[in-house]
């Protein structure tokens, strides 16, 4: 079973690199966005650093969103998904698998480049460690909610609109949360802390019911 | 049918699964229910706007507790509501589940909706804004969009058994996720403004004003139960239609 797990997630990373539009696409989103939005407030430094983090943040959410149409979708077009949900591994480990790879590709390299988009936006150089901390806890738990939204739209034609919908009211704790552990670090002593035990709580959390949730979606959506 | 009085408790539950017996006893509740409602609000409105005392801070603004406060009330319980009958839905296969649990979800929007103008109406006078980030409305803004992504997939997923089946996991994930964010959006909001401006935990609330806001709470529930119950009604009804076209279709 753990030798299909990892076979899943390896046919998945490679698929995501070769195919292309995935991961690298979710990072150029990001470095967009963050670019206008010097342009749309004006170039004062002083204020691009105090909001360097939320910005960063809902930036990354965003990009997130992006990628979220595929993770299912290519699969039940062509009917792999079929497939899947007959083999002996429980649907749950494979969606498990599924959005383990699709962290990988999309969730790490944004973690990756925050730091450089963090330039950009004059973050302090003190602040790059607890911020990409709080990313690397933060992000799975994106990629795990996501796939609820993913999952819950995945027969529906252009869904990925409507999972962005449904999905991004989940989001808003890991938007708390991440910001608190990257940014609030420095206004009140102990927030950033606390803002981190609480961010890997939500991670926790959406470990379970995101697999749970998104097999029983896809199940419904299997039924014919 | 066996008539209901011949069933056990259990078995009048079960029983209730037979649309065409819901819809015969439904039909007989909704008109007396109606009529509750109509006499409940307009007493409870004639308390809250003519015998309450006008608030000695808030003046006559605080009237606006007396639809504010019972609509956001109910807006939760909407999704209570729709949350309970998602988990018949998925566990027991009720047929009237998803039907009460689509019904729900655009009445407590609706709720949510008149809960946010009030309390935006009231914000003006009593904070001198129309919108603050308070947890509280926050949490209530975040609610009515659940809503409406529910209602959303219902609208989307045309086919209505795999439609019943993904809102349901959704507003399931929901009812999960709702406290999270309930008491994330409370905590985020404390680091930013410790010792809230406009807490409410004041002196207790006076007997004068809590008897007509509980006569209106009270009124609101009927009214939601009566809501609640037509819309299930019209949504079996369009179910058969749509059963009795294809059918048509087909042969």
């Amino acid at each position: 079973m753990t030798r299909a797990f990892l076979a899943l997630i390896v046919r998945d990373v490679a698929l995501a690199v070769r195919v292309g539009g995935g991961g690298g696409m979710a990072v150029f989103f990001f470095l967009v966005v963050v670019a206008i939005v010097p342009l749309g407030i004006g170039p004062n430094l002083n204020l691009l650093g105090q909001i360097a983090p939320g910005l960063l943040w809902v930036a990354l959410l965003l990009s997130s969103l992006l990628t979220l149409d595929r993770l299912f979708q290519a699969d039940y077009e062509d009917g792999t998904l079929d497939i899947l949900t007959m083999s002996s591994v429980p649907l749950e480990l494979t969606v498990c698998a599924k959005i383990v790879a699709h962290w990988l590709t999309t969730g790490l390299p944004l973690v990756i480049a925050a730091p450089l988009l963090g330039l950009l936006l004059n973050l302090g150089v003190a602040q790059f460690p607890s911020l990409m901390l709080a990313m690397l806890i933060g992000t799975p738990a994106l990629s795990f909610l996501g796939a609820i939204g993913a999952a819950l739209t995945v027969s529906v034609r252009r869904g990925g609109l409507l999972a962005s919908l449904l999905v991004l009211p989940f989001y808003i704790p890991v938007l708390i949360f991440g910001v608190a552990a990257a940014g609030g670090a420095a206004a009140i002593p102990g927030a950033g802390h606390q803002g981190l035990l609480l961010l890997g709580a939500v991670t926790l959390v959406s470990l379970v019911v995101g697999p749970v949730a998104s097999a029983a979606a896809l199940r419904a959506n299997l039924k014919t | 049918m066996t008539p209901m009085s011949d069933l056990t408790s259990i078995q009048r539950f079960h029983a209730l699964a037979n649309p065409a017996r819901f819809m015969a006893l439904s039909e007989k509740i909704v008109a007396p229910l109606a009529i509750l409602t109509f006499a409940l609000i307009a007493t409870g409105l004639y308390f809250a706007l003519f015998v309450a005392p006008a608030d000695y801070q808030q003046g006559e603004t605080v009237r606006i507790m007396y639809i504010h406060v019972p609509s956001a009330w109910l807006g939760m319980f909407g999704y209570m509501i729709m949350a309970g009958a998602s988990a018949i839905a998925l566990i027991f296969r009720h047929p009237l589940a998803d039907v009460c649990a689509k019904s729900a979800a655009p009445i407590g929007a609706a709720f949510a909706f008149i809960t946010l103008v009030t309390g935006s109406l009231w914000g003006r006078p009593m904070w001198g804004a129309w919108w603050v980030w308070d947890a509280r409305l926050t949490s209530m803004l975040i609610l009515f969009f659940l809503y409406l992504g529910y209602i959303a997939l219902w609208a989307t997923i045309e086919e209505p058994v795999r439609a019943a089946r993904a809102a349901a996991v959704l507003a399931l994930v929901g009812s999960i996720n709702v406290p999270i964010v309930h008491y994330s959006v409370v905590w985020w909001n404390t680091l930013h403004q410790p010792a809230s401006v406009f807490r409410i935990d004041g002196p207790q609330i006076a007997s004068s004003m809590l008897v007509p806001l509980l006569i209106m709470a009270l009124g609101f529930t009927c009214f939601f139960v009566t809501l609640l119950l037509v819309r299930m009604r019209a949504e079996i009804l369009r179910r058969r239609v749509r059963a009795l076209r294809l059918a048509k279709a087909g042969a």
